[in-house]
């Protein structure tokens, strides 16, 4: 077949054919996608879940609460056991991270002590900020399992805190430990406004173990 | 007699010819290390071996498709708006791979997330459009994107593992040496550049010898 000449009409008509064909491939593949895009979604947040949380029996993505601290909305899940409060799992974030939004999600006992976390997304600097992802942890060196924010907002050493903070990266190790003291402001936001009377049937129990958390 | 002799020949020299253009890709005309195309993410994405490779392959697949796809249209596009009509049809397939990544590798598709797209405006894409799929046919432009491909996929894999080895003492994330004796700086971008500088120098200094 010869090459088309580059008339008006056959440039109109192969550009049209083109992008018609390219449309018409997008949206079949875009339905085809769509639902395993939204499980790996919720799969990873169910995965992000089940690791920050203790034992618990429910699923926490079915009823999510949301709470607002400081003019944003931030969303929490609830955990149980038979029956009982069993912690939730907070996300949080800080806008100011070396490279921008940190997005964390951290696990709290009824207590209010922190599980464990994980980071929902961020944009530090691969090799180093991005050590944030296990720093934290239990075992590691800067060590923020079992503490209590409640207690003392948690800080980097360098700022009369505790916590060490990551070798060259004090502006991540800052922002992280911000975003987990937020998690818990919005714990505790959540537990008072579940003990309000408004709520009945969970009432009762949500005033005892804030009773629990005030001991 | 003669015509199966001359078919044979023929069938020779093609099967040659098909070899020689995906070692071409590798190695003459390697993207990373002679052409220098694609640079935005052969340093951007080569932060460990894992990310460069799989970016590299990320656009091996591209590269096939677009490449094929041209060359079976390549008669139905005048020549007057060949570059936005062979654009359409790259930035469909890279859409089409992001859309499967996000399905199917989430957690790939997390870290490389913000290249894939910009693989529309690599380079190599289009200039294998240009300079070989346009004149080639659509088997022949198959094995053109795959050798390039290849060669892409060879450059950042080999970029990614001197980086992460020299930043973290880790090659795909198997420890060579303890990560506190690493150099910091090659995992960052300045290092990208003098990782990639000293690897072309080495390339070129093997070629000549």
């Amino acid at each position: 077949m010869k090459k088309l000449k580059s008339t008006f009409t056959n440039m109109v008509v192969s550009l049209t054919g083109i992008t018609v064909i390219s449309v018409a491939l997008l949206a079949w593949i875009n339905q085809e996608t769509q639902e395993p895009i939204t499980k790996a979604k919720a799969d990873k947040l169910t995965l992000a879940i089940d690791e920050v949380l203790g034992t618990h029996d429910n699923d926490p993505t079915k009823k999510p609460d949301t709470v607002k601290v400081e003019s944003s909305t931030y969303v929490i899940y609830p955990a149980t056991l038979k029956g009982e409060s069993a912690g939730a799992a907070v996300e949080s974030a800080d806008p100011k991270g070396f490279g921008g939004e940190l997005k964390v999600l951290v696990g709290f006992d009824k207590e209010g002590v922190i599980l464990n976390y994980t980071l929902l997304a961020h944009k530090e600097t691969p090799g180093l900020g991005s050590k944030a992802e296990q720093w934290f942890k239990k075992g590691q060196k800067g060590d923020i399992i079992g503490k209590k924010p409640g207690e003392k907002p948690l800080q980097v050493t360098k700022d009369g805190g505790e916590v060490d903070a990551i070798t060259g990266s004090t502006i991540t190790s800052r922002a992280f430990l911000r975003a987990v003291n937020r998690a818990y402001q919005i714990y505790e936001a959540q537990k008072e406004k579940k003990s309000t009377p408004t709520d009945g049937n969970s009432g009762a129990s949500s005033q005892a173990w804030k009773g629990a958390a005030h001991e | 007699m003669a015509t199966r002799e001359l078919v044979h020949k023929h069938g020779k020299e093609l099967h040659m010819n098909n070899f020689k253009i995906i070692i071409n890709g590798i190695i003459k005309e390697n993207p990373t290390f002679v052409l220098l195309l694609g640079m935005c993410p052969t340093l951007g994405t080569t932060s460990s071996a894992i990310n460069g490779f799989s970016m590299g392959v990320a656009t091996l697949f591209v590269l096939i498709c677009s490449n094929t796809a041209i060359a079976l249209l390549k008669n139905l596009i005048p020549d007057a708006i060949r570059i936005p009509a062979y654009i359409v049809i790259i930035a469909s397939f890279v859409t089409i791979l992001q859309m499967v990544m996000q399905a199917y590798l989430p957690g790939l598709y997390q870290t490389l997330g913000l290249f894939i797209p910009l693989i529309v405006v690599n380079c190599i894409v289009l200039g294998r459009a240009e300079s070989f799929a346009a004149s080639h046919g659509p088997w022949q432009s198959a094995l053109d994107g795959l050798g390039i491909g290849l060669g892409f996929t060879l450059g950042l894999s080999l970029l990614g593992s001197t980086r992460e080895l020299l930043g973290t003492g880790k090659i795909f994330s198997y420890t060579i040496f303890p990560e506190n004796y690493g150099m910091l700086i090659f995992i960052l971008a300045p290092g990208a550049f003098i990782a990639l500088g000293y690897l072309i120098a080495l390339i070129n200094h093997l070629k000549k010898a």
